[in-house]
């Protein structure tokens, strides 16, 4: 399955001695990069998500650009749109799980809406998170927080969701709960996925396109 | 109804040192916020010179913060004089100019409380509200703000208890007006300083004690209650 448009991204951008050279387009519902540690995968979302401003650039999406250096262009990341998931949930401390839901949706209402059928009752039945709704992130646990973080990123009506070795802090019998999680969402939710990871048991899971990066650069593209 | 047991003027000078506490504070605060945040986040030219500058009041004899004072915020000085003549504005020997002391003595205490709570912030989580759509005044206003509010509230109790208890730099700039710059550490100096004005000065010492140990256990229970919404 694939979408009209898609994601287009050319990078270059130095941080020390390494250096991140990377161009690839994909129009897959879940696309995966995949590598091992510090082949640059997280620089790469968050040059997408504008938290990083490369060197040289370009990235479009459904025909946005979003960052263009040649000519100037750097939205930034509050106007972007993507939902990203980091690898530490990063949910806030002194929020609910309800407000922490919500956060987003507050500032996505403020702008043009689309309807995505992505309602707080649909995403939280989708986590199973009801039961800790009035809960603080302190009190939750490592799965249950990332699914928190999850729902935080689709509730902000995200044209794209970005998804940061979610996985990667929570042991199998957590992982193996969260999984099927992921696998519903691709399915159910029109928002293509970018999800990074080192993890091949996962990659192979969720991805529909595996792009393989090595010392910043691509190296073979899987398709399934 | 003033108590009875305290002669007019000593009620006076509670009241007094409670107003010029309270003003020196609120007035205080926004500068304090913007000065912690710079010495905090930014990057910029004179930086150390502008943390020394804060910090030299907690240096400095107070008497010579006073002298300072009076040489720049005087119905002459520059400052003053320019103060007054455009918004009206006067320090000398009012009550004002105790606030404007008290400030100053105090600010240290506030900018390095505020400061150090702003340095404690997790970035990574104002990063994760602009992803989801807030610019960057409201990350401050949603995030970042109420995570440094225990600071702040330990700022202000901070810079309030340094204003109770402010003695030289007031006396120096103000001077010891009684019903207009006469604080409680005033009152009871003058106090001292008379035949006979020892009970006067014990029942002073009495208040300062309560309005302070008041004060603690106020601020405590408050941060208690700040810290335990936002602690992660």
């Amino acid at each position: 399955m694939s979408r009209p448009d898609g994601l287009e991204v050319a990078l270059h951008h130095r941080l020390g001695d390494f250096t991140i050279d990377i161009a690839f387009r994909t129009d897959s519902v879940a696309t995966a990069l995949f590598g091992p540690s510090g082949s640059g995968k997280t620089t790469v979302l968050h040059a997408i998500a504008g938290l990083l401003r490369p060197e040289r650039g370009r990235i479009v999406f459904d025909g946005r650009v979003i960052l263009d250096t040649a000519e100037g262009v750097f939205v930034p990341p509050y106007r972007r749109e993507v939902g990203y998931v980091f690898q530490d949930g990063r949910l806030f401390p002194h929020l609910t799980v309800r407000q922490n839901l919500l956060f987003g949706r507050y500032f996505a209402r403020r702008r043009q809406h689309r309807d995505d059928g992505m309602t707080l009752d649909n995403v939280v039945g989708l986590l199973g998170i009801e039961h800790i709704l009035s809960r603080r992130p302190a009190n939750l646990s490592g799965g249950e927080r990332q699914r928190v973080a999850i729902g935080r990123a689709l509730l902000a009506e995200p044209c794209m969701l970005l998804m940061d070795e979610p996985l990667a802090a929570l042991d199998a019998a957590r992982k193996a709960e969260i999984l099927p999680v992921l696998e519903r969402l691709r399915d159910v939710s029109r928002v293509p996925i970018l999800y990074v990871s080192h993890d091949v048991a996962e990659v192979s899971r969720i991805a529909k396109t595996v792009i393989v990066m090595e010392n910043g650069r691509e190296g073979e593209r899987w398709q399934s | 109804m003033p108590a009875d047991w305290l002669s007019s003027e000593e009620w006076t000078a509670v009241r007094l040192s409670l107003l010029v506490a309270s003003t020196a504070v609120v007035a205080s605060l926004p500068f304090g916020m913007l000065l912690a945040y710079l010495l905090a986040r930014g990057r910029f030219y004179g930086k150390t010179l502008l943390d020394t500058v804060v910090h030299l009041p907690l240096i400095l004899p107070p008497v010579v913060t006073g002298y300072l004072l009076l040489l720049s915020f005087g119905r002459k000085a520059p400052i003053g004089a320019f103060l007054a003549d455009h918004f009206g504005i006067v320090f000398s020997f009012r009550w004002t100019g105790a606030a404007l002391a008290c400030a100053v003595m105090g600010f240290p205490f506030m900018v390095r409380a505020i400061r150090l709570s702003i340095e404690a912030v997790d970035r990574k989580l104002e990063a994760a509200a602009l992803t989801l759509g807030a610019s960057p005044p409201f990350v401050f206003i949603a995030v970042t703000l109420p995570l440094i509010l225990p600071g702040i509230i330990a700022g202000m109790i901070l810079s309030f208890a340094k204003s109770m208890g402010e003695f030289g730099a007031t006396i120096t700039f103000v001077s010891n007006i009684p019903g207009e710059t006469q604080t409680l550490p005033s009152a009871i100096y003058t106090f001292t300083q008379v035949p006979g004005g020892d009970a006067g000065a014990m029942r002073l010492t009495l208040i300062s004690i309560a309005i302070s140990m008041a004060a603690l256990i106020g601020s405590e229970m408050l941060a208690r209650f700040v810290g335990r919404r936002v602690s992660p």
